[in-house]
């Protein structure tokens, strides 16, 4: 498998990969910001599923229909519904892309879930590896309380219960969560993850993160002739923590 | 990806279960004790007759069974027949669509009854599907991969018919070409008539390809129904008599 930039696209591929509250999409929030105010085409992936791919979806894991082969397969479906529609003509385009997850995430997630590893690599040949991917490493304990703190309601798929790793599902969660981890781990080296550590200040962080792309990216490649004005910043609610399947609800 | 069994001819074997590839977590193969007999073909290729034939002597024969077919599951059918009405899903999406369909009968009514015991009927399987989907570009071993999650059947048919004879049978009976069975999404010719031609031409050339690796048994299905009946059930008799 190749790289955008081995592939001739003009455009680069930025992921970030990590666990559920280990503070990536924080991390790449501020990237966008960044990139944005250098003049740089960039453009954050917000991974809007279609329609359909979204009902069925919805549809399977409302009802608790899926296995670890359908749940593996439909979420490539969604994946590649966006990879097709989205991506590409953004790379093919020439914007610098920011991925919030790629497919690192569904390696992990499924292979946890008993899809064999080749399987799973096999089905996702299609994409392109990012050009740089960050991996947000916080201690599993760190994320864990990050996630759990407030005491959210966990879906069934999402805290893993189809797996019955626990009856209940905070501990299910936990289990889950530090075989993803494992997982995680494992693929860094054989894709070149740059490996961040989570448990430093956001600042910190942040400014590793940006240190690397001007070393790995020509960025001024990038930037656009006519800097359009800087957008407003996204109005987050701070104490809102993002689990990986919400945005398929 | 595993390149090493790309080419190599795995025909349907009575007694020993296995799957094409690696297979779906949390399956024991021996436990499928039932049999699966796949029914290929394009539609008007005598399929769906064959199949209720075949439901008829074998159910009069004590056995029980099951039919399956594409775009059937609880799980994604709508959604495909949706996708289908508005041309909207680009291929690789469209052909992991229909792979979810496909594992979704699979684990939940061929799995359940092969272990019951049934002889499962199904009306097309992974062939179909990755012969559509090789006719609109898509690599032969991603598919392969795909697809390594269906068992091997115990027999598999394909109702090869030509083109022209298929286009009669299809307007005799429903007046019009679908738009699908005619490959209008791949931009052939704007000429209906035309492209189904091609595109059925196409699909047995995709067939004849998977044929090398896949090894089914290519049934002549231009002849009258009664001569395909008797075929199939002498080589169907076979394989149950194969323990």
């Amino acid at each position: 498998m190749k790289t955008f930039a081995e592939r001739n696209f003009p455009g680069r591929l930025i992921a970030v990969e990590g666990l559920d509250g280990s503070g990536k999409s924080t991390q790449i929030y501020l990237l966008k910001r960044w990139l944005e105010a250098e003049g740089v085409r960039v453009y954050f992936s917000e991974w809007n599923s279609s329609e359909l791919v979204k009902s069925a979806t919805s549809k399977g894991k409302k009802r608790e229909l899926l296995t670890p082969t359908t749940f593996s397969l439909i979420h490539a479906t969604d994946f590649a519904d966006r990879y097709e529609r989205h991506l590409l003509p953004l790379l093919r385009a020439g914007y610098v892309v920011l991925c919030d997850r790629y497919i690192f995430t569904a390696f992990g997630r499924d292979v946890v879930r008993g899809c064999p590893p080749d399987w799973v690599r096999g089905i996702y040949n299609f994409a392109v590896l990012p050009d740089l991917t960050f991996f947000f490493k916080a201690d599993l304990e760190v994320s864990l309380r990050r996630i759990l703190e407030g005491r959210p309601k966990l879906k069934f798929f999402e805290a893993g219960m189809d797996m019955r790793l626990s009856a209940d599902p905070y501990e299910s969660f936990r289990i889950f969560q530090g075989r993803i981890l494992e997982q995680y781990l494992a693929m860094s080296t054989e894709f070149n993850f740059n490996v961040i550590d989570a448990n430093q200040r956001v600042e910190v962080q942040q400014a590793i993160v940006r240190q690397i792309i001007s070393q790995g990216i020509d960025l001024s490649q990038f930037k656009r002739t006519n800097p359009l004005p800087l957008p407003p910043p996204l109005r987050v609610n701070p104490k809102s923590v993002e689990l990986e399947d919400e945005s398929l609800e | 990806m595993k390149k090493k069994n790309q080419n190599h001819i795995i025909v349907p074997q009575p007694g020993q279960r296995r799957f094409y590839g690696l297979g779906i977590p949390g399956v024991k193969l021996e436990e499928l004790i039932g049999k699966l007999i796949v029914v290929e073909g394009a539609d008007g290729s005598g399929r769906s007759t064959q199949i209720a034939q075949l439901v008829n002597s074998l159910e009069t024969g004590g056995h029980a069974t099951v039919q399956v077919g594409l775009k059937r599951s609880s799980l994604v059918s709508e959604e495909l027949a949706q996708a289908q009405e508005g041309n909207i899903l680009s291929r690789t999406t469209l052909s992991l669509f229909y792979a979810t369909d496909f594992a979704d009968q699979l684990e939940n009514i061929i799995v359940p009854a092969l272990k019951a015991g049934f002889i499962v009927l199904a009306d097309r399987y992974v062939y179909t599907l990755m012969a559509r989907d090789m006719v609109r570009g898509m690599d032969e071993a991603w598919l392969k991969n795909l697809y390594g999650i269906a068992p091997v059947p115990d027999a598999v048919f394909y109702l090869e018919v030509e083109a022209e004879e298929l286009v009669q049978r299809n307007l005799s009976k429903n007046a019009t070409l679908d738009y699908w069975e005619s490959g209008m999404d791949l931009g052939l010719s704007r000429d209906m008539f035309d492209s189904f031609l091609q595109y059925q031409t196409a699909m047995q050339c995709a067939f004849r390809e998977l044929q090398k690796s896949y090894g089914f048994t290519i049934v002549n299905g231009n002849r009258s129904v009664q001569a395909i009946t008797q075929e199939l059930r002498k080589k169907i008799s076979a394989v149950l008599a194969a323990k």
